[in-house]
């Protein structure tokens, strides 16, 4: 058996590991975001959103599905990973992967799809759900396929580094809470940062989940509050140095190794 | 050819204890070992580098002739180990643990269910497949380390307290079956702290304490050097005191049980004589202590006492 198949095989146990896993408790991976879309799109697309009026000449919910369809995509493939790796590392079924032939970027690259993989089913369950409430427009099929794909996969990659160096229960929570939620809310999913005084935009262009949101809005609607070609080199760099960063982990043992 | 070559291995925690102070090893192609040692010794730690699990301060290991840093993969690919720890993911069933794992080691899914059935039947769990691992018996989990061990069919079979927590019933199986896969060409290293266990499969043995090796060498010669035996017996009717009897030492236990000390050159006969001669039947006899037991505890006092004075 070449070492190349031996590889193969082990990426595709990883993945079906993965993608299994997160099936068989779909009522805790699934359904809620499903659920929660479904309400964001009833009371800010419906009930409020009728008030708002037009947002960069959409009305107020076909500007936000692109938002909530990102924001489902990100909060999915980072819980995915953490979760899972985490208990892969508290459980100490991390060491059936160690004591078996499989390089590092097997592993990382095993965990990753399946969070990329959980944030897209996530994704498409929600885009389906907007359909009931507004006509999907699709400017550009590539661009917008592109970035959700790139997405999950920087979020899967920080939920990893996240569940390497999480040694509790509260360490997996705490980085969602604090930083990720809070970024992708300011990130521009509910308004145009053309809405906020001029201090305030500069601070949002800090904001790695703008140029992502931004990017998928523009995939959809043909809109953007910046350029999305620096949009898509943002998001590259960060896919690269996240993966070197994870990378360097899993080689010295970080949290998996004595 | 070598099994397991281990050269002056080296590890220091974090923490800054030193488990293993440069330990060598030598376990041959096709054997049976033991690794010994009191609890801390140092055993897990040797054996969790061998599977790549923790990471060596210093020194070499090769399995089969393949050092595991230069060629980690054909190394690690001939390794089996049943840890002391459960260490599979509770919540999945049985039979895809060991699938998982057998994907792990380059085996296709189908294949990979196919050698998950032959190793769960060869540990009796068969029954027990769709079951999720949280919900087997303690013994039942040790097997299933086991199997999952034997999935990829290793050439180096490593157990470290397979035993532990496992009934007579189950552990005389687990005996049997570790003879045989040795006998089918498996080298084999146990660790147990039931040294009649060793005494009975192991056809060599090392010692560790505190770091080092302390003694290895053959079982049949390490039992050689067992100068003195105890015996207890029982005897026919009750004494008040000890019999004297010369050259030999009894002490009286119980009105009807003695214990004698047997030195290696003494034989039994002069011994049964003696007795027979006092009008004392001797109605049972047993070992004391596991011979092996003696020895080791002898090995690791005398161990302790050369740590405390250096
Ligand atoms: N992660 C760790 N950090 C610091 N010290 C450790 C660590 N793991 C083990 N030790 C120490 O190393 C020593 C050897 O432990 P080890 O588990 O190898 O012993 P052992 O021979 O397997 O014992 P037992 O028979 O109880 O299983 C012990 O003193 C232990 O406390
Ligand atoms: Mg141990």
């Amino acid at each position: 058996m070449s070492s190349g198949h031996v590889k193969r095989i082990a990426y595709q146990t990883i993945v079906t590991k993965e993608v299994l896993r997160f099936a068989r408790i779909w009522v805790q991976t699934i359904l809620p975001p499903a659920i929660t879309t479904t309400l964001y799109f009833i009371i800010f697309g419906k009930l409020i959103g009728e008030r708002i009026g037009m947002m960069e000449g959409y009305r107020y919910i076909e500007f936000i599905v692109p938002g909530l369809i990102l924001m489902s995509v990100i909060q999915n493939s980072y819980a995915n990973v953490v979760s899972s790796f985490f208990s892969t590392k508290l459980q100490h079924y991390i060491e059936e992967l160690l004591i078996a032939p499989v390089p590092n970027w097997i592993v990382l690259a095993g965990y990753v799809t399946g969070g990329m993989a959980r944030g897209l089913i996530v994704g498409t369950v929600v885009t389906g759900i907007s359909l009931f409430f507004t006509d999907l427009t699709i400017n550009s099929y590539s661009l917008t396929l592109l970035v959700f794909v790139l997405t999950s996969i920087l979020f899967s990659l920080a939920g990893f580094i996240n569940a390497v160096y999480a040694k509790s229960f509260d360490d997996i929570a705490i980085v969602p809470t604090f930083v990720l939620t809070p970024l992708t809310y300011l990130g521009g999913v509910f308004y145009s940062i053309q809405l906020l005084p001029e201090f305030w935009q500069q601070v949002s262009l800090a904001n790695p989940v703008l140029y992502m949101i931004n990017t998928f809005r523009y995939g959809l609607l043909g809109v953007s509050d910046i350029d999305v070609r620096i949009a898509l080199v943002i998001i590259v760099a960060f896919i690269v140095v996240l993966t070197w960063y994870s990378l360097r982990l899993l080689s010295r043992g970080v949290g998996i190794k004595e | 050819m070598s099994a397991l070559v281990i050269e002056n291995l080296h590890k220091t925690y974090r923490n800054g204890f030193e488990a293993l102070k440069g330990i060598s090893l030598n376990v041959a192609e096709g054997d049976f070992f033991a690794l010994l040692g009191p609890n801390g010794a140092g055993k897990s730690t040797a054996i969790s580098i061998i599977a790549s699990l923790t990471n060596k301060t210093a020194g070499q290991v090769s399995i089969y002739g393949k050092d595991l840093d230069r060629q980690k993969n054909e190394a690690k690919s001939m390794i089996g180990l049943v840890p002391q720890e459960f260490n599979f993911n509770m919540w999945e069933p049985v039979v895809e643990i060991l699938v998982n794992q057998a994907g792990y080691y380059g085996i296709p899914r189908n294949a990979a269910f196919q050698r998950a059935e032959e190793s769960l039947r060869q540990l009796d769990l068969w029954d027990k497949r769709h079951t999720q691992a949280r919900w087997l018996s303690g013994g039942m989990k040790r097997r299933l380390m086991i199997a999952r061990a034997l999935v990829h069919r290793p050439k180096l079979l490593i157990l470290d307290e397979p035993t532990a927590g496992v009934d007579i019933e189950i552990r005389r199986a687990m005996w049997q079956f570790m003879k045989q896969i040795n006998s089918q060409g498996t080298t084999i290293i146990l660790t147990t702290h039931y040294l009649e266990e060793a005494e009975s499969l192991c056809r060599n043995i090392a010692i560790i304490d505190h770091g080092r090796i302390v003694e290895q060498t053959s079982m049949s010669h390490l039992l050689s050097q067992l100068n003195t035996e105890h015996f207890v017996l029982d005897i026919s009717k009750p004494l008040t005191m000890a019999p004297e009897l010369p050259g030999y030492n009894l002490q009286l236990v119980g009105d009807k049980t003695v214990e004698v000390t047997v030195q290696r050159e003494q034989s039994m006969n002069s011994l049964f004589e003696s007795l027979t001669q006092q009008g004392i039947a001797v109605m049972s006899m047993r070992n004391k202590q596991n011979r092996l037991e003696q020895l080791f505890i002898d090995l690791v006092a005398q161990s302790k006492s050369e740590e405390q004075s250096s």
